[in-house]
Parts: C-alpha cells; structure tokens; sequence
C-alpha cells in the first residue's frame, strides 16, 4: 500500500521534470542533427513558464475546462499505471483524456483547430488497435492485465512479446507526435494547420498542454519499460535503457522523414498490428 | 526572474517587402545564426507569439490583418519592424497603394534598418525587443497595461459597418439597375 502511494506520488512529481528534460534533450539532439547548436536544456521549462506570464486569451471558456479536463485525466491514467492497477482501466482513461483534448479543439470554433481535431480522432483509430494488442499480450503472457503483476513476473515480456513490442514502438511515433505522422499537431512551426489541433489555445492553457504532454510520454514510456521489467534489478536497467533507446529512436524518425498523409498513417498503423501484434500473439497461444 | 525573455517566440508578417527581408529573417534560423539557441521560435500562430517581426511596408490591402494579427498575440508583445520598408515605407513608398512603414497600422518598439536588414541586425532587434518585453510584463503584472485594443475595436466596427452599409447600398442599386 505504501509502495503504491509512493511510486504514485513519485510520478505526478517526477514525470513533468524528467518528461521536460527528455523534452529539452529531444531539441538539442534535433538540432545536432541539423547542423545547429540548438537550444538550451531548460528551454521547455522556460517556454512553460512563459506561457504562464502571458495574457490570457480564451475563445471560449468551456475550452480550458474541457483542457484542465485533459491534464486531469493523463495525471489520473498515469498515476493508475504506475500504481500497478489494470492496464486496461488505464488504456481507457488515456482514450478518455484525448477525447477532451479533441472536444476541447472543436469547442474552439476555428477551422484549423477542428480539422487538426478530426485528423486527431483518425490518429486514435490508426494507435488504438496496437495498444489494445499490447495489453491483451501482457495479459497472455502473464495471466494478469495487472501492471504490478506484470512487473514482478518472472519472465522478460520482451521474448514471447517481441513482434507487440516493435508494433507499440511503431505506434509510439503517432503518441509522441512525430514526423511522419505529426498530422493533428506538430511540434515544430509552420505547418498547413498553422499548429493544429492547439491552434487556438495559447497562455496558461497552452502551458497545461504542454505539461499534460510531459506527462503522457513519461507513462508511455513506462508501457516500453513493462515489456522488460521482470522484478530484478537488471530487468529494470535494461528497461530503462531500452526506453531511452526508444525515446532517440523516434527523434531521429522525426528528424529523417516528411509528413505523410493521414491514409498512410492508418493503413501502416493497422497493418503492422495485424502483422506484428495479431501473429506474435497467435503464437504465444499456441506456445 | 522572468522567463519571457527567454523564449521569445516569433510571428513573421510579409507586409509588401521584396522578400528580401524575408530571406534574411529565415537565414537567422539556419545553422549559421540559429535563433534557437535563445530559445526563439518560428511559429505560424499569433496566439502563441510574443514577438512581431513585420518585413515590408503596409499597404491599403493588408493593413487589416497585419492588426488582426497584432490584436489575437496575447501580452506581452513587441514589434519589431525589420527593414527600410518596415519602418518607413522605403523605396516603395511613393506607390500609391502604400501607407508607409508598420508604424502608420501598430504600434511599433523597435525600427531595425537596412535594405535588406542583415541578420545580425535583425537579431539585434528581437533581443533589444526583449527588454521591451520585459517592461510589459511588469506593467501586466502590476495591472498598468491596458489593452490597446478597446478602441481600434470600435474602429475596426464602425469600418466594417461602413463597409457593410455600402455593400448594402449597391445591391439595393444594383437590382433597381435590374
Ligand atoms: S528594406 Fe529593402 S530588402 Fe527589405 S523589403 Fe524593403 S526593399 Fe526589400
């Protein structure tokens, strides 16, 4: 019971400095790639609390509920993950958290924000298989959709799981909102949907997002760091090196590829869920 | 501390420049100058800008949205008028379509001259543009900034009513013509 309020006190505290860190790291390395010096470490955090020094600007007040909503949601998803509770509860109250981040940008009224919207819902369709396989392989493997149980397993995940584990490090590139598949909203400036599906939020609001995205890719990570967790100590290492590894990985996708269309997104999504996830999990039913 | 001087993000308005300006404004973001490494960032978004960089006098077409522009940044902001033409109209400045520099639409902080304006200049003007910022966020913080916007607002409707009525007027004449 303690370790369980610790380790979710430790997330809600630790996840927004490692998540904006990693996030710092993230623009540092891109700019290293392109031939640049790039910003500062901090520089996420500085932009976060800038957009708390501004004025506040809303279209529309439902829109920051709907987005302190948001915030609420990934916290409360998270901070299930990683106090050992069902993966699936914890699935779907990630899908619940989007939802208000995709209602919160059709409240706004502008036409960027609500196409960035409806190009966020299509993203969920292309992720959401993969990340209900996962589960369901977890589930195979360890007889258990319990996060804790699944930690203390005594077997590495990765093995029998190894096709589920690239597919969800596929799908990590739509979560992270990467190039090519940063359709809904792209980190960096300038693109068709000005800044998609945020177009619209600015000030604190936007600061929020910000974190609430801190948060996510922390727990996501976490989701990497189950497939090799197996109680001991060196599970642990290996996990959290392998997040890492994974973390990089799709920086350099996002710094290698061009956006693609959104058919793309789907049918590549799918596929590989059908071909990793589906046939790695039909021979973990026969073994 | 305040951290809006540290990642000053920027909106690049082309007003009528010869796209010189406009070069010279996206070679600061190449590997050469880099802006990123004082936190600055290109974004296409108003909302989320706290710096205006205006390359290009203003003409009667697009005077109106370069306030548009101006009024959804939310404060603090400052703008930078980037070039001869940006700060006074320059070599176009006769034409007749042209109302003169930025200054004669928004309010204008800070004037980086040149034709075309080199890239260390315009650097130059978004970091002396940062202490401005830094003044306004003061002044927003202790409440003595007061929205400009109020009565170009009243402005901006009493045009568009005009507009309006006009539009109004001819069709009524159009159709009597009919
Ligand atoms: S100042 Fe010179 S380079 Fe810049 S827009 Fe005007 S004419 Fe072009």
């Amino acid at each position: 019971m303690i370790t369980t309020i610790i380790s979710v006190v430790a997330y809600v505290v630790l996840a927004p400095l490692v998540g904006g860190l990693l996030a710092g790291l993230d623009r540092i390395v891109s700019a290293r790639m392109q031939g640049r010096v790039g910003p500062p470490l901090l520089q996420p955090f500085y932009d976060v609390f800038k957009l708390r020094e501004k004025e506040d600007i809303t279209v529309n007040n439902v829109q920051d509920f709907y987005v302190t909503c948001f915030f609420f949601f990934v916290v409360v998803t998270g901070a299930f993950f990683f106090a050992g509770g069902d993966l699936l509860l914890v699935i779907f109250t990630l899908t619940l958290a989007s939802v208000f981040l995709i209602v919160a940008a059709f409240s706004s009224n502008s036409p960027y924000s609500q196409i960035g919207a409806e190009r966020e819902l299509l993203q969920m369709m292309a992720y959401e298989p993969m990340v209900l396989l996962t589960a369901i392989g977890f589930y195979m493997t360890e007889g258990s959709f319990k996060v804790k149980d699944i930690i203390s397993g005594g077997a590495m995940d990765f093995l029998p799981l190894v096709g589920v584990f690239f597919g969800f490090i596929f799908i990590l590139t739509l979560k992270f909102r990467k190039s090519p598949f940063d359709l809904s909203m792209s980190h960096h400036a300038h693109q068709e949907l000005v800044k998609g599906l945020v177009t619209e939020f600015s000030g604190k609001t936007m600061a929020l997002i910000e974190v609430a995205h801190w948060y996510e890719n922390i727990f996501l990570l976490g989701f990497v760091f189950l497939f090799f967790a197996n109680g001991t100590i060196w599970g642990a290492v290996i996990g959290v090196v392998v997040c890492l590894l994974a973390y990089f990985l799709e920086v350099f996708i996002d710094n290698n590829f061009a956006r693609m269309k959104w058919q793309v997104a789907i049918n590549s999504a799918w596929l590989v869920a059908l071909i990793l996830g589906v046939i790695n999990l039909f021979i973990v039913y026969l073994i | 501390m305040s951290y809006v001087t540290k990642s000053p993000w920027v909106i690049h308005y082309d007003g009528s420049s010869c796209n010189g300006c406009d070069i010279e404004v996206l070679a600061c973001l190449t590997p050469m100058y880099d802006v990123e490494r004082f936190g600055i960032i290109n974004t296409g978004n108003p909302k989320h800008a706290d710096v205006f960089l205006v390359t290009g006098s203003v003409n009667e077409q697009n005077k109106g949205v370069v306030k548009q522009i101006y009024e959804q940044m939310p404060e603090p902001k400052v703008v930078v008028a980037v070039g001869i033409c940006a700060n006074n109209g320059g070599i176009f400045r006769e034409c007749y379509n042209i109302m003169g520099g930025v200054d004669t639409v928004i309010p204008v902080d800070v004037y980086v001259p040149g034709c075309a304006a080199r890239p260390e200049a315009i650097i130059d003007g978004v970091v002396k543009g940062l202490g401005v910022l830094e003044e306004k966020r003061k002044a927003l913080a202790s409440g003595q900034l007061t929205a400009p916007a109020a009565p170009e607002e009243s402005e901006q409707a009493e045009e568009q009513e005009a507009a309006s009525e006009e539009n109004g007027t001819e069709k009524v004449e159009e159709k009597e013509e009919a």
